[in-house]
């Protein structure tokens, strides 16, 4: 299905209760978008569910703001379709528009104006403005009114970019990374005024991040696309869940095998001299069978926070030595004389 | 004295389970007085800047294990008649206190019998205690009020 060579099956889940296509807020069918030869986006299929804080999750170049300009039909698809709010991405009316809040990378703002400005300018395009939003993350921010915008540093420029995107009170809400760049304050800010914005029956928050301490608090839901491809989408407690850790400990005469073992739905192994610590999504008998297999001592089987289950997914896939490991450092002295 | 939960992030135990063990805590320690609601959902996700969905899901898993109950109108109370643990959680909580108990005193060096006799001492001075003090209003943690 995603015709990626690597051993890893999707981690798709069925979003369950919210299967009704009616209730997806999105609905991307086989979205794929090409840059030349290369997919940039390779046949993503999923749902975002009304009223879900839905988070996006991948490195930087695995597709998620180029998905995200074809969902607001700023880009067309190379093939496949999707649905923003039931209506065609390429085709969005200025009604449906209105209806949809986007806060870009780039926190972009009217340089020349002040603050109370930028907000006077934008209100005058949405007949649903809200100011007494606008006023209370200007201030969560502490922005003062009269400073002017290109004044601004990162976080408060994310600020009153924010402050412009949630007072129209939209109903999808589109965030494409809103932390980047923010301190742990700025951070906070940001954090409780998206919890602020679930306020709202019935709002839909997608946002894209890199911070998964974040993630793990304000979202339900979860895509984690790696190298263009959908790996995993569904609500966050059940991907997490289904990241199961096995750590196996090895007598010296049986040192754990040279090669990494090929077990399905591993995500990430690491070595030292006398253990293997394997990190598998989903694993079912016939893994763990796999996995008792190589002979070690003992097994044993842990859950895995939020965090460590998401670098199981972002991470490099295969094998990485633990620094701890002598014989690595001595052939790479050895090979540097 | 106010519920006070806090949340870490990374844990292997998920904010919404560290959220129902917290509140569980706080009532068995009876730091909720009865007739004090508990932060409504909307309050404890702002306080915590959680999603507001996970604290709708540990309030109803409290609610169904009996230690926190709804008074329509006026919120979510501390549970009259409560059951906190199951038997065969009570038993579980129990192993798992005196695994690490037996653990920690062999990892220090203590022989059995020392840490028999500790046990037993202690158990003993808190017998007395309770025997020399009036009893407490309520045991929550006595489980079967079923």
């Amino acid at each position: 299905m995603s015709g990626s060579p690597t051993m890893l099956a999707p981690d798709l889940l069925d979003t369950g209760r919210w299967r009704d296509r009616r209730d997806a807020v999105i609905d991307a069918r086989g979205l794929t978008a090409y840059f030349g030869k290369r997919p940039v986006v390779d046949q993503l299929t999923m749902q975002v569910p009304r009223g879900s804080v839905f988070a996006f999750l991948g490195r930087n170049g695995s597709g998620k703001t180029t998905t995200i300009r074809m969902l607001l039909g700023m880009l067309p698809p190379t093939r496949g379709s999707a649905t923003v709010l039931g209506c065609d991405c390429r085709h969005l009316t200025p009604e449906i528009r209105a209806r949809i809040g986007y806060m870009s990378e780039s926190h972009a703002v009217y340089e020349w104006m002040t603050v109370k400005q930028s907000g006077e300018f934008a209100s005058k395009f949405y007949p649903r403005w809200n100011q007494r939003v606008f006023d209370a993350i200007v201030d969560h921010f502490r922005l003062d009114p009269r400073a002017r915008s290109g004044h601004l540093s990162r976080g408060e420029r994310a600020g009153l970019s924010l402050a412009i995107t949630l007072a129209p009170e939209p109903e999808l809400l589109i965030l494409d990374d809103p932390a980047i760049g923010l301190d742990p304050v700025a951070r906070r800010s940001l954090l409780e005024s998206m919890v602020f914005a679930t306020r709202g029956a019935d709002r839909t928050i997608l946002f894209s991040s890199h911070l998964l301490d974040d993630v793990e608090r304000v979202a339900d839901y979860i895509a984690v696309l790696d190298r263009s491809v959908l790996r995993a989408c569904g609500p966050i407690d059940a991907i997490r869940s289904r990241v199961r850790q096995f750590e196996l400990l090895f007598d010296p005469q049986h040192a754990p095998p040279r090669d990494v073992p090929a077990i399905r739905g591993l995500l990430h192994a690491r070595r030292s001299p006398s253990t293997l610590s394997l990190i598998v999504a989903a694993p079912d008998d016939d893994t763990q069978r796999a996995i008792r297999a190589l002979g070690a001592s003992t097994v044993d089987e842990t859950s895995v926070g939020f965090s460590d289950a998401m670098m199981g997914y972002l991470g490099e896939r295969g094998e990485s030595r633990s620094f701890l490991d002598a014989a690595a450092f001595e052939s790479a002295a050895g090979s540097n004389s | 004295m106010p519920l006070t939960v806090s949340i870490v992030t990374g844990s292997n135990v998920t904010i919404y389970r560290q959220i129902v063990e917290q509140v569980c805590a706080a009532v068995l320690a009876g730091k909720i007085a009865d007739d004090e609601p508990l932060p409504s959902v909307r309050a404890l996700a702002e306080e915590l800047d959680v999603n507001p969905n996970t604290v709708v899901r540990a309030y109803s898993e409290l609610a169904r294990e009996g230690v926190i109950e709804s008074h329509p109108g006026r919120g979510m109370f501390v549970s009259r008649r409560r059951q906190i643990y199951s038997s065969a959680e009570r038993r579980r909580r129990m192993d798992q206190a005196v695994n690490s108990l037996v653990a920690e005193g062999f990892m220090l060096g203590f022989g059995a019998d020392e840490i028999l006799e500790a046990v037993a001492a202690k158990t003993r001075d808190n017998a007395a205690a309770a025997a020399s003090a009036p009893p407490a209003s309520k045991h929550p943690a006595r489980g079967g009020t079923r």
